[in-house]
């Protein structure tokens, strides 16, 4: 079932006071989360007692300095990995306990990825990096339009080494966009660009949250992008240790890097 | 203790995480060296052992036939310029009966001098000695022959000889250079239990053969720069006269022949087979080592800039390589070996020499060393030369990305067929790296070959068995009378027990004689309609002999540069020694010998005697077998009787053994070339394209689509491989086959769809195999370290 957002995202109030009546559950719960690598003798917890509620249509910015958390948030929530103990909930499912078989299936159907090396597939056009995803989609946009979305729509036939930093992570923004996620889950989404560039990226980011309706969680270490976003969550040592509203949200081009 | 250098601690690091294949690569370079060492120690090993049991044996350079010539002319023989030495004798084919086997045994009784040792093809004494002169009662017999029947001297068996029955007791088991390979009349392989050689002193056989004072054979040894064409004619035209059937070399001497079709085998293989896994591992080296400098590019770049020198780090790689070959000598050589030992020792079963070391001179492991590391060199050298040339500072920077382009633009990934993304993918990957795609499907391509190649004998030899058994000479056995009869002894045939059918054929020696081109054969007549023995038009359909001319197989025709139609010159060598022009009316297919066919009734009208016959063919009743040979054994007229049922399972039962041994060989040659490939050429995609897949991985792509990918590619190069590798087969096959044709017998080339299907099957199941042992690795692709690194 596809949850109409677009009302919801007119009306700020209502993510920041969720109404204890409404039907839709949150797109992700998450209580008592931990994570815990071991290598050998040493053993790291990355995630130390995390709880956090996305709503639909948020845009949620992750802050925080290196080794804070956030990525390993950021894979948990995306089903690419597993908590050591807690609970995450994708729409009052169950992520934590789910098979690799179901995990893949989540990630295929509801998540979209943005990373900070982009990955695209360097054999595949912009627009047949698009496709690749949509032709196994569930409802998906055709590949044109999604790069008409981010800017793209004359630069379709190029392959990856033909296009700049910029262009190649609009595409990887396309891409995740195309199948119409629920979840945008960006990590470093501007790391490997210039200022100029990144706020072209983060303008798309944006739109495709206005226009897609699609829960986006953006990791980033620059604060200047935390303007952009409802809520911003800043990470130290595996802990949640603020959370801020933005009453009054900027525009990308407004970002000072 | 000297300590490890740190580059060569690298080195023993690399080599344990790279060991799959490593291993891989150095079992294909093994199999080069087992093939090479295989081929050259076996061809050595024949070669010399022919050399030195013909030189000690005074083995002969020309024979000649006569059917009784005086001794007298022995000294105008020896006055031939260029004639060494030479031996006259009498020789006879004769029945041997033995106690408790049913079937009469076929032999040759030849003489030897009262006195002495014959001055050419000398007896090489393996027990015993040889009969007393004088004695009639003595026989030596040759070695197969007596282990066969488990003869040692004293023992004794019957034979019939000119039609009497006599009992002779050997006094010697011998070895004969004239019958190393020693193959009965109508048998296509030995056959050591039904074929003897038995030498007696001359004087024992004149009086039974009356041939006092005179020879029915002559042997020659020439002396060097002798020539011996000039030398044949001179003895032919000494013999002529006297029944000369015309005298041949060495060439076609059956047992030598068979030994040089042997060698000439060899020598193929030791052309054809090794070149074949060197450049396999040396396009293997080259692609590992590439891979493998294109991951530690950083590593080269942080060497260089701490100071190590471009040859340190060229002989880094190399010595990788050569660690790499070193193993795969080593594993070839002790192969190579082991089955050179075998090889020998199967050799002989079916060569008679008083021994057969298989060849273990050092050269010949040097030899295939050397070969081997430099094929491993060559294949590196691109490799190491990219990694000597690259600048510290572009080296420790990541290289730029990998520049793909549409085929033909449009949709579809622009192969013009709806294709998935992840199809697009594998193709164009396939597309960008066009020489790897090549030789990796030449590499796969060349393992379906070697079984064709292997596989094909099985259909030749089917159909060989088919043509000659089955569809020409049917007959169960042929008789052969000691001397023309008249057509009254068909009727005698026909009465003898068991005999169902049988048919009267007349056999004469000839010269063919078209212009200045000569050959000399054995004429066959038969009734013009036969239904037992009958000769086979191109296209295998049964020919009427026709009333008039003479019907040539297609290898005499064309020897004689005769066409059908063209008029061909006939001189009987015996009797009447009439000639005639007659047409050439027809070719034949034959597989066996260079025949020549004419019908009774144009045979006897040349010859000019009357109604002859040379004996018969038979079909007989399988439940009165015993019978017929009982009475074949009291009948003095029956000269020889060839069993051609019993020729045949006997071949059979050979060759499939020999093929069986053969194609496990090849198999096993043809798994170890796809795994290598396959299994490399799946490992370096993994290890180029691991980010990609687990990027699929990430957006939701299941396992299987992923390794979709990998198997696609892999799967389009096995495919496309196996027309290629047909094409290839079938080019060695004929070489294989044009390396058996010779005047004694020919391999026609036959390959079933079977066999098609067979080799590739093989491969396609290695190839699958060795896919899925990389496949498992996909499902442990680190999902969550790619998206952190820049490819």
């Amino acid at each position: 079932m596809r949850i109409k957002v677009s009302t919801f995202l007119l009306n700020h109030d209502r993510i920041m006071t969720p109404d204890p009546v409404h039907v839709t559950p949150p797109v992700f719960s998450i209580a008592g989360m931990t994570k815990i690598y071991r290598t050998g003798e040493i053993e790291v917890r990355a995630l130390n007692g995390v709880d956090l509620v996305l709503q639909a249509g948020e845009m949620a910015v992750l802050l925080g300095p290196s080794g804070s958390g956030k990525s390993t948030l950021l894979n948990i929530v995306g089903g690419l990995d597993r908590p050591t103990s807690g609970s995450v909930k994708f729409r009052g499912r169950e992520l934590s306990g789910a098979s690799d078989r179901e995990l893949t299936a989540y990630r295929r159907d509801h998540v979209g990825f943005v990373f900070q090396f982009y990955n695209l597939i360097p054999s595949l056009t912009a627009r047949e990096n698009v496709a690749l995803i949509t032709e196994v989609a569930r409802h998906p946009m055709k590949p044109a339009d999604a790069l008409a979305l981010v800017g793209l729509e004359s630069r379709m036939n190029h392959f990856p080494a033909q296009l700049s930093g910029g262009e190649q992570q609009r595409v990887a923004i396309a891409r995740a966009i195309a199948k119409n996620p629920e979840v945008l889950l960006c990590d470093e989404p501007t790391g490997a660009l210039d200022s100029a560039t990144g706020i072209i990226v983060l303008d798309a980011l944006a739109r495709v949250n206005e226009e897609t309706g699609a829960t986006t969680a953006i990791i980033t270490h620059n604060a200047g992008i935390r303007k952009i976003a409802h809520r911003v969550f800043s990470f130290h040592d595996g802990r949640i240790v603020s959370q801020e509203v933005n009453e009054n949200r900027i525009k990308p081009s407004e970002v000072t890097w | 203790m000297n300590a490890l250098s740190m580059l060569d601690r690298k080195l023993a690091r690399d080599l344990r995480r790279l060991w799959a294949q490593a291993l891989a690569v150095a079992l294909v370079m093994a199999c080069g060296v087992m093939t090479l060492i295989l081929a050259l120690g076996a061809t050595r090993a024949l070669d010399e052992t022919r050399t030195a049991f013909y030189d000690r044996t005074r083995f002969g350079d020309i024979f000649a036939s006569a059917t009784r010539a005086p001794d007298s002319l022995k000294s105008s023989i020896l006055a031939i310029d260029g004639v060494s030495a030479a031996a006259t004798r009498i020789v006879n084919p004769v029945l041997i009966d033995i106690a408790g086997m049913a079937e009469p045994a076929t032999g040759m009784l030849i003489s030897i001098p009262d006195h002495g040792e014959p001055a050419v093809n000398r007896l090489y004494l393996r027990s015993g000695r040889l009969p007393e002169p004088g004695r009639s009662d003595e026989a030596a017999v040759i070695e197969a022959f007596a282990d066969a029947h488990g003869f040692r001297p004293g023992d004794s068996f019957e034979v019939l000889m000119n039609g009497r029955k006599r009992t002779l007791t050997i006094t010697g088991i011998t070895l004969s250079p004239e019958h190393v390979y020693a193959i009965g009349p109508g048998d296509m392989v030995p056959d050591q239990r039904r074929y003897g050689v038995i030498h007696m002193r001359r004087g024992a056989l004149e009086g039974t053969y009356d041939m006092a004072g005179a020879f029915n054979q002559v042997s020659l040894t020439l002396s060097r720069n002798a020539d011996a064409r000039e030398v044949m004619a001179r003895l032919d035209a000494i013999l002529e006269s006297h029944g000369g059937t015309g005298s041949h070399d060495r060439t076609d001497h059956a047992s030598d022949a068979f030994l040089d079709a042997e060698l000439v085998q060899l020598r193929a293989m030791a052309q054809v087979i090794p070149p074949i896994f060197l450049f396999i591992s040396a396009f293997l080296v080259n692609m590992i080592l590439t891979r493998l400098i294109a991951l530690e590019r950083e590593q080269i770049g942080l060497l260089k800039a701490v100071g190590y020198s471009n040859a340190a780090i060229a002989w880094h790689y190399a010595k990788m390589t050569l660690v790499i070959s070193l193993a795969g000598v080593i594993i070839g050589a002790v192969a190579g070996t082991r089955l050179g030992r075998g090889m020998a020792s199967l050799y002989g079963e079916f060569f008679s020499f008083p021994f057969l070391v298989f060849s273990r001179e050092p050269d010949l492991y040097v030899i295939s060393a050397l070969v081997t590391f430099l094929a491993a060199l060559a294949g590196a050298a691109r490799a190491i030369t990219d990694a000597v040339r690259l600048p510290p500072a572009v080296a420790m920077r990541p290289p730029a990305p990998t520049g793909y382009r549409s085929l033909f633009g449009g949709q579809g990934g622009g192969f013009g067929f709806p294709v998935s993304q992840l199809t697009v993918m594998a193709l164009r990957h396939l597309v960008r790296w066009p020489m790897r795609t090549a030789l990796t499907t030449l590499g796969t391509a060349l393992p379906v070959a070697l079984l064709i190649t292997s596989l094909f004998a099985f259909d030749s030899i089917d159909q060989m068995i088919d043509t000659v058994w089955f569809r020409a000479d049917r007959q169960d056995a042929t008789l052969t009378f000691a001397s023309e009869r008249s057509q009254d002894a068909i009727r005698a045939v026909a009465g003898l027990p068991g005999v169902i059918a049988a048919e009267p054929f007349r056999s004469a020696a000839a010269t063919l004689r078209n212009g200045r081109l000569s050959k000399r054969v054995q004429i066959i007549a038969n009734d013009s309609e036969t239904n037992i023995g009958r000769v086979l038009d191109l296209d295998f359909a049964p020919i009427a002999l026709p009333a008039e001319g003479i019907l040539l197989s297609e290898r005499l025709a064309s020897h004689l540069g005769l066409r059908t139609g063209d008029p061909v010159t006939v001189e009987l060598s015996n009797g009447t020694r009439r000639q005639a022009r007659v047409p050439l009316v027809g070719v034949t297919n034959s597989y066996v010998g260079l025949n020549a066919h004419m019908s009774r009734a144009a045979l006897d009208r040349l010859a000019g005697e009357g109604v002859r016959i040379s004996g018969a063919r038979i079909m007989v009743d399988e439940a009165r077998i015993d019978a017929l040979y009982a009475a074949v054994k009291r009948t003095p007229a029956i000269a020889s009787v060839a069993l051609q049922g019993v020729s045949r399972e006997k071949f059979r039962a050979t060759i499939e053994e020999n093929i069986g041994i053969s194609v496990t060989i090849y198999v096993s040659l043809a798994l170890i070339i796809t795994i290598g490939v396959i299994y490399n050429s799946a490992r370096i995609q993994l290890s180029e394209r691991a980010r990609e897949l687990a990027s699929l991985r990430v957006f939701g792509f299941t396992n299987r689509e992923v390794s979709g990918v990998l198997l696609t590619e892999l799967g389009v190069m096995v495919v496309l491989a196996q027309p290629l590798g047909w094409v290839i087969g079938r080019g060695f096959s004929e070489l294989v086959a044009k390396g058996f044709d010779s005047d004694l017998f020919r391999i026609p080339l036959v390959i079933n769809a079977h066999t098609y299907a067979v080799s590739s099957l093989v491969v396609l199941a290695a190839a699958l195999v060795s896919a899925l042992i990389v496949r498992r690795r996909i499902d442990h692709l680190d999902l969550i370290r790619v998206l952190k690194t820049r490819d």
